[in-house]
């Protein structure tokens, strides 16, 4: 495929290539993304010679076969089943496509079966479609077919060579790997969330197995005197978990499956850019998916019950029956903790996998696993350092925390677990949302925006509208801006060109520079340009590239790099002084307009709507009205993170209170001890209080820090890699503050609760039963 | 009369669109050459229709068809595309392999301009893409690249063109304003290439070309036509065609003989008479043809016996259309007198519009 700038290359192109011996076929195609009136959407339009497309796409003539001669009329238009169903239009129906400002009349000649195209779109005669849209002699893609035992790799470079600037030579391959590669970011970065939620999962089933051999720790031992093997134990423990682990996927899968389709019907904007909807996302239930994830669930549960399993299966029945003692663990854990917290930093030095922040996510597991080893190092720390206080129920506390150790540490670990990555991912996503803030209002500086439907071909305004746009009463000033897509190479995805009007030195005001422009070195052009450009293509501040403008390559200076959040493919920024000189093209299709004092945005919205005399597809807001809609497509967008997160506090709650329960239980006897010796009730409960808000705060402090470090490794390396755009930190406290506040409140409240279950027995039962 | 059903689809759909204004086919009119071997872009349909017998250097016989077709499609307007469709070009190459029973086909359709595919006026030159058709030096230099076999022919002319009906104005039906200018030459000596499945051979061989151009070739009350052109063993030519209404019957008939010594006899309707002696039916379609044939020209009476029973072309998948056209051979009273070409349409379903 040859694949052209969308402002099109000459026919000529493709006369040279049907005539190359090399070539079997070729098929010259003029696509454009076409401007409806009152359509949000561009609409996108093939002009085929369906005689040579057919020879490409058999389907396309048994479609068409019979409908050819009227194909032929220049306003006939046949439309993709998907295009009629969106458009709501049927065969025999008018439409109105919107070309330079004047509006245009098509005859809805058929509708193709859905199995011929899956997207909404239209096909026209390509000479229709050159004198319809204004586009004599002009195409922007050939298809090529290869003649048989021509080596395509080497005709491609001999082809690239001949071919005119901007006009480059795409395998299908890397055609369909664009599309793909656009929404790729954004799913990896849910699936990476995915499978930390599922390691969470992991632990929580590792301590919640822990604790409930704990607590079943007589009957293990009562098992084993009995003659039971160790292996047979083990292995029952750890059908326990797998049978769980099974339970749980399949329910979880179904579940999924339930909400995702849910999620889907109420969702539509992903980060406003519509990704999904460009690639026509639909619920599909993947079989294969749907087995590996139960396959995944089921392992992670296996492998959460499998210690705690093992642990209980090698102790003596003597050494079950006992308490539990602090372990040797600490030893170990600190050099893998230092190990694995080195490995973290190290990983987040080392750059993107194929555009995905693989090491990134390695890191943040990292440095999630060497911290939650420190944790029973710390607590220890913490807890031989707290003073004595001479109060029955602080001191009783801490010493039952001392010597219980490894059964807080578990129950703090899942909770620090949790609470750091929701930690983490809220001040990523407020770092974002403050940063997308002050970019909208950068570049939102007038009253009122309009544009023509975004990304579209054919509607523009030509220099007489302009004119008159700027002279409609009540408009104090207007900028137009031109966008154009690009394409830079064979290989990535078109970039945007805005040329818009500014005064070079006051770039800083209109642009949000991530840094100081510099000063115009040379009589070049000077462009800025996004951040993505810098991370894609490797452009550097400073330095001279050729930027493909209507057919030649204008060498550019490179003055400046912004931030940009709604065009993650790229985009330049140029002097529309400079663009006009480069293509002669003095229309717009953007602008914005600064109202005089006192004067209704409404008043003057509708003064320039008649303006034109066509029904008009143009898209007025006011600045106020596009920063709300962003802002609620952006919350809209994170509205899964905001999901994601509070399920990992209910679950970090749900751990927290059965860890706590569950060990309350446990220590049922030494409860009866404790009333033996003449404690009340109340003190009791006050005790396992205590050990709540205690080992809650600690948790919560550390799982701060802990979530702070995890959310510099999320905004400055993994959102980075992924979607090549920089977010300054910013940290929500007084949301941190509530979430903390909400973690040790219910801590506490989960340590009365279940201490009033366990303090229920009286002393003696309670000091009996534990033979 | 020479064109395959699809092809006539298209053109009765010319036909029946709108009444486009083409140039009309006048009698009187002197054919003037070799400005009249080129196209004639006024008129609305015009074909150059090749047709022979070959025998490769092994001895095997082929029968060999290649059409190049020109019709005006109903698009007027100010459109300034050169993609604009004014004119489609479209040839349709067919092999009649006696050895394996089989025929070997290939088409192509293109819109003329960008120098891609053309009909040029002056002297006959035809191209779509790398099909062409060149008259060069009393030389016809015929190029097919199909998908699975080849034709690079050297065609000599060896008599001068046959003018059919009076003096190039054939006459197709009641109407004087039926009708078309219409030449023949027969008598073509043919060299040169055949490949099949890459396997490339010799041939050698005669042929038949027929050019005719026409802005209303039809009254509307056809239903399928029969066809013939031989090349008499003795140097003379003939050419006979009969129209049928809806009934089977004829709807006109016309033809020309021209005899060794080059006088010439033009047949009018009465002269001429088709008598059907042997159907055959295709297994693969169903439809019964009428391949064997008695025909009446004047005082003389050819009976014509096809090469292979099957050459029916079948272009349903791509076109929808199906007729028989094939070689033939031609006998006087027992004595094999000539060969050529025979083209039987509207067998199946009547032409009509898709």
């Amino acid at each position: 495929m040859v694949r052209g700038p969308r402002e099109a290359f000459p026919e000529s192109v493709f006369v040279k290539l049907a005539h190359d011996p090399a070539v079997s076929l070729a098929s010259p195609i003029l696509e454009l993304e076409v401007a409806l009136p009152g359509v949000r959407d561009a609409f996108k339009v093939l002009g085929v010679d369906v005689f040579r497309a057919s020879a490409m796409q058999p389907q396309l003539m048994g479609d068409i076969g019979p409908h050819i001669l009227q194909l032929f009329v220049t306003d006939s238009i046949i439309l993709s089943n998907q295009a009629a169903a969106q458009l709501h239009l049927r065969r025999g129906d008018e439409m109105q496509v919107i070309v330079g400002s004047k509006a245009k009349k098509l005859h809805v000649l058929d509708i193709l079966s859905p199995d011929t195209y899956s997207q909404p779109l239209g096909i026209m005669d390509i000479a229709s479609a050159q004198w319809i849209f204004e586009s004599i002699g002009n195409l922007n893609r050939v298809d090529l077919r290869i003649k048989n035992g021509v080596d395509v790799e080497s005709f491609k470079k001999i082809l690239a060579a001949q071919l005119p600037t901007g006009v480059l030579v795409i395998t299908p391959q890397v055609e369909r790997d664009r599309a793909v590669n656009v929404t790729r970011a954004y799913r990896v970065n849910l699936n990476m969330l995915a499978m930390i939620a599922l390691l969470t999962g992991a632990f929580l089933v590792f301590s919640t197995q822990s604790l409930s051999v704990l607590r079943r720790r007589h009957s293990l031992a009562l098992l084993r005197a009995l003659g039971v093997t160790r292996l047979a134990l083990q292995g029952a423990l750890l059908g326990e978990g797998v049978a769980l682990g099974v339970a749980g996927s399949l329910l979880g899968v179904l579940l999924g499956t339930f909400l995702a389709a849910i999620i889907l019907r109420l969702l539509v904007g992903d980060l406003g850019n519509n990704q999904l909807q460009v690639i026509g996302a639909s619920l599909r239930a993947a079989p294969i998916a749907m087995v590996v994830f139960l396959i995944i669930g089921t392992v992670v549960t296996s492998a959460g019950a499998w210690l705690p399993a093992r642990s209980a299966a090698r102790q003596s029945s003597s050494a079950l029956k006992g308490t539990l003692q602090s372990s040797s663990l600490v030893g170990i854990s600190r050099y893998l903790s230092i190990l694995l917290l080195g490995l973290g930093v190290v990983l987040t030095r080392l750059p993107a996998v194929g555009g995905i922040p693989l090491f990134g996510y390695l890191a943040v597991a990292a440095l999630l696993f060497g911290s939650i080893l420190l944790v029973p190092i710390l607590w220890i720390k913490v807890l031989n350092k707290m003073p004595r206080t001479h109060r029955v129920v602080l001191d009783t506390a801490v010493a039952q925390m001392r010597d219980n150790v490894k059964l807080s540490t578990l129950s703090l670990s899942s909770i620090i677990v949790s609470f750091s990555l929701m930690v983490a991912m809220a001040i990523m996503v407020y770092s974002f949302r403050v940063s997308f803030d002050h970019w909208l209002s950068k570049l939102l500086p007038a009253d009122i925006q309009m544009r023509e439907p975004l990304g579209n071909d054919t509607a523009f305004w030509s220099e007489q509208d302009q004119t008159r746009l700027a002279a409609v009463a009540g408009i104090s000033r207007i900028e137009f801006r031109r966008t154009r897509l690009i394409a830079l190479d064979a290989v990535h995805s078109a970039v945007t060109l805005i040329a818009r009007d500014f005064n070079v030195a006051n770039i800083a005001d209109v642009l949000p520079l991530v840094q100081p422009s510099l000063p115009l070195a040379s009589n070049l052009p000077p462009i800025w340009i996004s951040e993505a450009l810098h991370d894609i293509y490797g452009y550097k501040v400073g330095s001279e590239v050729a930027v493909p403008l209507a057919g030649h390559l204008h060498r550019c200076f490179i003055a400046g790099i912004w931030r940009d959040y709604a065009r993650p493919a790229g985009a330049i920024v140029i002097s529309r002084q400079a663009y006009l000189t480069a293509t002669g093209d003095h229309g717009a299709n953007e602008g914005s307009i600064w109202l005089s004092k006192g004067q209704p945005a409404a008043r003057v919205t509708a003064m320039v709507r008649t303006q034109f005399a066509r029904q008009d597809s143009i898209e007025i807001m006011t600045s106020g009205a596009v920063k709300e809609r962003s802002m609620k497509l952006f919350d809209h967008a994170f509205v899964i993170t905001y999901a994601l997160e509070a399920v990992a506090v209910l679950i970090g709650l749900a751990g927290l209170s059965f860890a706590t329960s569950s060990t309350a239980l446990a220590r049922r006897a030494e409860f009866g001890m404790l009333k033996y010796i003449g404690l009340r009730r109340k003190q009791v409960i006050g005790i396992l209080a205590t050990e709540g808000i205690l080992s809650s705060v600690f948790g919560a402090l550390f799982g701060l820090t802990l979530g702070a470090v995890l959310s510099l490794v999320l905004v400055f390396v993994i959102n980075r890699q992924s979607f090549n755009w920089s977010i300054d930190l910013a940290v929500p406290i007084w949301q941190l503050a509530i979430l903390s506040l909400v973690l040790v409140m219910a801590a506490t409240l989960t340590a009365i609760i279940s201490g009033r279950a366990a303090t229920a027995l009286d002393a003696v039962r309670a000091v009996r039963e534990d033979w | 009369m020479r064109i395959n059903q699809w092809l006539m689809m298209l053109c009765i759909s010319v036909f029946v669109c709108r009444a486009t204004a083409g140039s009309d086919v006048l009698e009187g009119r002197a054919l003037t050459f070799p400005s009249d071997y080129g196209s004639h872009a006024d008129f609305r349909t015009e074909w150059w229709y090749l047709t022979g017998w070959l025998k490769t250097d092994g001895g095997e016989s082929l029968g060999f068809q290649l059409t190049f077709f020109r019709t005006q499609t109903t698009v007027t307007g100010d459109n300034s595309s050169s993609f604009t469709p004014r004119q489609l070009l479209i040839a349709h190459c067919a092999l009649s392999d006696m050895h394996r029973g089989r025929l070997w086909q290939d088409q192509r359709i293109r819109r003329a301009g960008l120098g891609l595919a053309e009909a040029m006026p002056g002297d006959t030159h035809v191209w779509i893409d790398d099909w062409s058709l060149e008259h060069k030096s009393a030389t016809y230099i015929a190029k097919i690249l199909a998908e699975d076999f080849a034709l690079n022919l050297s065609i000599r002319t060896t008599q001068q063109p046959m003018l059919n009906g009076k003096a190039g104005y054939s006459q197709k039906g009641p109407s004087p304003l039926s009708a078309s200018y219409y030449y023949s030459i027969p008598h073509l000596q043919v060299t040169g290439n055949i490949a099949r499945n890459g396997k490339s051979d010799t041939v050698r061989g005669e042929a038949w070309l027929d050019h005719e151009w026409s802005s209303q070739y039809l009254d509307g009350s056809a239903i399928g036509w029969e066809w013939v052109g031989i090349n008499l063993n003795d140097g003379g030519a003939l050419m006979a065609f009969r129209i049928r209404n809806p009934q089977g019957e004829s709807h006109w008939t016309g033809g020309t003989l021209r005899n060794a010594n080059g006088t010439i006899q033009v047949f009018h309707p009465q002269d001429v008479k088709f008598q059907a002696k042997r159907t055959w039916i295709s297994a693969r379609t169903g439809i019964q043809y009428p391949v064997q044939w008695r025909l009446r020209a004047g005082a003389r009476e050819f009976d014509l016996t096809p090469l292979l029973d099957d050459q029916e072309n079948d272009t349903r998948l791509s076109t929808g259309a199906v007729y028989w056209e094939g070689a033939v051979s031609a006998s006087e009273a027992g004595k094999n007198t000539g060969r050529g070409y025979l083209e039987l349409t509207g067998y199946g379903e009547p032409l009509r519009l898709r």
